[in-house]
């Protein structure tokens, strides 16, 4: 076990990026000390150590900032080399990362469109992420995980679509994902769900529809803070 | 390691920027590849096959198994052909560094890249483009500072992950430098930038991939005048 003050990460309660590699120091067994952000009003340590971004989340570790989630959970792997989440074989991990950028960059934007947008455009990116969600739908033909039959980093990439896609469709009044159309996604989310790192570790579901909904309001199409 | 005889395809197109990285990195390590031209315009059957998702450029095809993703692939290549100099920086940290930069070139760059190049010279929304690549060439400054930490790339004495991200930029920013006649690659301003511009595309592994920013000035002029078959 590492001791605590080595580890610390700057987050905020209703962020899926943060809660990704939240996931992650668990499934290793890292300690950890977690410094909650109110991101109306960044703290000093936050702005010093992100201060290209000034998003969370930032992992601290012996006062070095690593930031950016995906690149966390990359250096996470690198540094603690038990229980690994990324696979060994090259190819296996080049697939890996493909479907992680793709939720992160693809399915994200789709999202994003679809929960601040109305009319057409709305329309348009519920489409679009329907498709999406069929490619991922396809990809976990005959699997347990996207990772094989352990979580790993492709399910944790994915991750925040159990919980935060359903949350935006409830904030925002619309719905993307179908379980009769995407049974094998379905499925997926069940048993990512039902993972004891994963369910003893996700905000209360009424207050985040609560937050987006507030934030849906604040404005138009504008980034996330968040990455 | 990679098997004896390994078949190498790389579905890529001179112009682009992304596919100009593993073929860098393919270099890099003396792997020997056949590279298919894409028509503009017109995606051929292996691509659409290859790459269902996104349907771009670069596919890595190694013994038949498709590899998407410029940088996705080019870490590929470096942990598959593992002997030798790395690509990617041995310590964690570095790693996680270089990592970063990368995606801030990659959400940054090619953006303002395809922008500028169909803005007029001398316009207003040129200027304002213009002052967006500037600050981030400028930030680009200051991490070429810590990273290479007083060596020649970002990558140390050798060209590494980072360098290959940016570097591969390098002629699309000269390419709208003559569209829109402002200089971006400015010793004044940039100068650490600028020396390393210069050993990047000197380089044994990159100067035979990167393409004459007076060719891709025509090619811009090409998609404008929409001269490639749809």
């Amino acid at each position: 076990m590492v001791a605590s003050a080595a580890v610390r990460l700057f987050g905020m309660w209703a962020s899926p990026a943060v809660r990704r590699v939240e996931w992650a120091l668990k499934l290793k067994g890292i300690e950890y000390e977690y410094i909650e952000e109110d991101l109306s009003n960044k703290s000093s340590s936050l702005l010093e150590f992100n201060p290209i971004n000034k998003q969370v989340p930032v992992l601290v570790h012996n006062c070095n900032p690593i930031v950016e989630s995906l690149v966390i959970l990359e250096y996470i792997d690198e540094t603690w080399k038990d229980n690994p989440i990324l696979p060994v074989d090259p190819l296996e991990r080049a697939k890996a990362r493909f479907w992680a950028t793709f939720v992160d960059v693809k399915c994200r934007e789709e999202s994003r469109k679809a929960f601040f947008m109305e009319g057409e455009e709305k329309e348009k990116a519920i489409e679009n992420l329907q498709v999406q969600l069929k490619a991922l739908d396809e990809e976990l033909e005959g699997k347990k995980f996207f990772s094989g039959d352990h979580i790993g980093y492709t399910d944790l990439a994915v991750g925040w679509m159990t919980f935060w896609l359903g949350v935006a469709e409830e904030a925002a009044g619309f719905k993307a994902n179908y379980d009769v159309k995407f049974p094998n996604f379905s499925r997926w989310i069940k048993d990512f769900l039902a993972e004891p790192v994963i369910k003893d570790n996700l905000p209360p579901r009424e207050k985040t529809v609560e937050f987006f909904r507030a934030f849906k309001q604040l404005g138009s199409c504008t980034k996330v803070n968040q990455k | 390691m990679a098997a004896e005889k390994d078949e190498i395809k790389l579905i890529g197109g001179w112009a682009s920027p992304f596919v100009m990285r593993p073929r860098v990195a393919l270099n890099m390590k003396g792997v020997v590849y056949e590279m298919t031209q894409e028509t503009v315009g017109k995606k051929s059957d292996l691509l659409l096959k290859s790459n269902p998702v996104y349907k771009k450029i670069p596919v890595l095809i190694h013994n038949g198994k498709p590899i998407c993703e410029s940088m996705i692939i080019v870490e590929y290549i470096d942990e598959t052909w593992s002997d030798g100099a790395s690509i990617l920086p041995p310590d964690p940290y570095d790693r996680s560094i270089a990592r970063f930069w990368t995606a801030y070139v990659d959400d940054k760059i090619p953006d303002l890249i395809r922008k500028l190049r169909l803005l007029v010279k001398g316009s207003a929304e040129a200027e304002v483009e213009a002052e967006k690549l500037n600050a981030a060439l400028q930030l680009l400054e200051e991490a070429f500072e810590k990273c290479s930490k007083g060596k020649g790339f970002f990558g140390g004495d050798d060209i590494g992950y980072l360098d290959i991200a940016f570097g591969s930029q390098l002629g699309w920013i000269k390419a709208v430098e003559k569209i829109v006649e402002i200089k971006f690659l400015d010793k004044e301003k940039i100068p650490g930038l600028v020396a390393w511009s210069e050993r990047f595309c000197a380089h044994e592994a990159v100067k035979e991939v990167m393409p004459e920013a007076d060719r891709l000035v025509e090619f811009t002029k090409m998609l404008l005048s929409g001269s490639f078959a749809k």
